[in-house]
């Protein structure tokens, strides 16, 4: 598209197919312990 | 939902069910903004209607007829590919995901209350936690780790931080911990990964040695530049700390290759220049950081309020604008507040269902009580049980999973409820005392931080393409 780049392929809808495994870290493990940071968490389902 | 900003030349489209982010020219943005506003539930049928893009075509006189319907056609092939305009599906499945069984998969270990700095705004009041000093035995952390282990299921790696207070001051324990640890994952195919929160002041070879080999990530607290710091991170006796301390960060820091650490600051109104803090931590060699701003009632004079806002916001703007130039010089750093992973983050069942805490995540104190995390303890309305008995007030635990983006009216209009997941909720309970709320102030800086992420990797998809 002239006008649009779009940035990512993935979307959330998508994850609803194979998500909720619940092997990912919890965020608050990692550097905040004061707010949350679910966002920046990377999916472990490598399936 | 969609969400459009400008930041730093680019206009970003956000659709927020989807998560698909759109880098567009003015004409597409104005395109979208004017359909977004004719109708915020367009689906692709109500977009081909006549009726819309005659609307459109006299609303946005100013273009080229021909060009806005071209753009039209764009955003009608985004929409029916389920980037644009994309409905909230969600809702009706987080029943279904709320009652879904979890399983303990990360504790807190509270290895010390007790703590030889004094720093102002610690929320563990210099490690108390509003009760009394104490070291944890090391029969209390092995029963927590047995407590995990038997109530993981089938998940296999299970996460453990060594937190305090300063955790280094029962370090002998941390040790043997590890240890037992290493010991089990063998017996019931688990893996522990072992993390540490720790000020630094005990940290030496023989400890820099173990947490290499043992430690999954190190939190290394250290606020900036050596005024900000000594301000807010004093010892007892009032003398700063970052002397003693950064020159053992920095060789920590080496000796994992710039890797799986975080040195994190906390800022405060007394620095709303935090920028500076962050570039501080750049120049002393540290490559991975975090700054979290402090959390507070108003009464606490270094407490962020909301008129600090719009100063901290161009803090945000302005460290990503240097992060972009840096990277694009070879000097690149990470900022954890502006990790995104547009590609490959976490579900949307993760993303709507919070952080897990008082489910998945618990912790432990030095005597051996649960508690939903770290900032709950002491709170004796959130004590839900202990290592020896389990878990005795199962409703603890449902209140928290009770708890969703869908749960609070403030996440269902925000932009940003898909990477906050709701925010935290010790906050929420801290400002309002109940968990199924938002803390506003945080609300409107994770806001910030998520578009400042996103601006970034628009930066840098640019440079790609460039180069």
């Amino acid at each position: 598209m002239k006008h649009i780049k779009t940035l990512n392929t993935q979307t959330l809808t998508n994850t609803m197919k194979k998500g909720g495994c619940g092997e990912c870290q919890t965020s608050c493990q990692s550097a905040c312990k004061t707010s949350c940071t679910v966002g920046n968490q990377t999916c472990e389902n490598k399936k | 939902m969609i969400h459009q900003y400008q930041n730093n030349g680019y206009n970003i489209v956000l659709d927020v069910n989807s998560g698909a982010v759109h880098v567009v020219d003015q004409q597409a943005y104005d395109v979208i903004a004017c359909l977004n506003e004719m109708n915020a539930d367009h689906t692709a049928d109500t977009l081909k209607t006549k009726e819309t893009e005659d609307t459109l075509v006299k609303q946005l006189s100013g273009y080229d007829a021909e060009e806005v319907k071209e753009l039209l056609a764009d955003v009608i092939a985004l929409t029916e590919e389920g980037r644009l305009f994309t409905k909230d599906t969600y809702e009706n499945i987080i029943e279904d995901v709320k009652q879904r069984k979890t399983v303990v998969k990360a504790l807190c270990l509270h290895i010390a209350h007790d703590c030889n700095l004094a720093c102002k705004y610690c929320f563990a009041e210099e490690g108390e936690y509003h009760g009394r000093r104490a070291l944890m035995s090391y029969e209390v952390g092995r029963k927590a780790l047995d407590f995990l282990i038997a109530n993981s299921g089938s998940r296999r790696n299970l996460e453990v931080d060594f937190f305090g207070g300063e955790p280094l001051m029962n370090w002998q324990v941390v040790k043997d911990l590890v240890a037992y640890g290493r010991e089990q994952e063998k017996r019931f195919d688990k893996h522990f990964r072992f993390t540490i929160t720790t000020n630094g002041v005990l940290l030496n070879e023989e400890i820099q040695d173990f947490v290499n080999r043992e430690m999954d990530n190190v939190v290394l607290s250290l606020d900036g530049r050596k005024e900000v710091n000594d301000n807010m991170r004093p010892f007892r006796n009032g003398k700063g700390s970052y002397d003693l301390i950064v020159p053992k960060f920095q060789r920590l820091a080496k000796s994992r290759n710039q890797e799986k650490y975080y040195i994190r600051g906390t800022f405060t109104r007394n620095n709303l220049d935090f920028s500076k803090d962050i570039l501080h931590f750049a120049d002393l060699g540290f490559e991975q950081m975090s700054m979290e701003p402090v959390v507070g009632p108003d009464t606490d004079s270094y407490a962020i309020r909301e008129e600090d806002l719009p100063q901290i916001f161009a803090e945000y703007d302005s460290l990503a604008k240097i992060m972009i130039d840096r990277e694009k010089h070879g000097k690149g750093f990470n900022f954890f507040h502006f990790m995104i992973d547009l590609e490959g983050g976490p579900c949307v069942y993760k993303r709507m269902s919070g952080c897990g805490s008082g489910t998945e995540y618990l912790a432990v104190t030095p005597w051996g009580d649960l508690y939903p995390c770290h900032q709950f303890v002491g709170e004796e309305d959130f004590l839900m049980g202990n290592v020896d008995d389990g878990i005795v007030k199962p409703e603890i635990a449902d209140n928290f999973r009770s708890c969703s983006v869908y749960t609070k009216d403030s996440c269902k209009k925000c932009f940003a409820r898909f990477y906050c997941s709701g925010g935290c909720m010790a906050n929420s309970y801290k400002f309002h005392g109940t968990i199924h709320d938002t803390y506003e102030v945080g609300c409107e800086m994770e806001r910030k931080r998520v578009e400042c992420a996103i601006m970034i990797k628009a930066a840098m998809a640019d440079e790609g393409e460039e180069s």
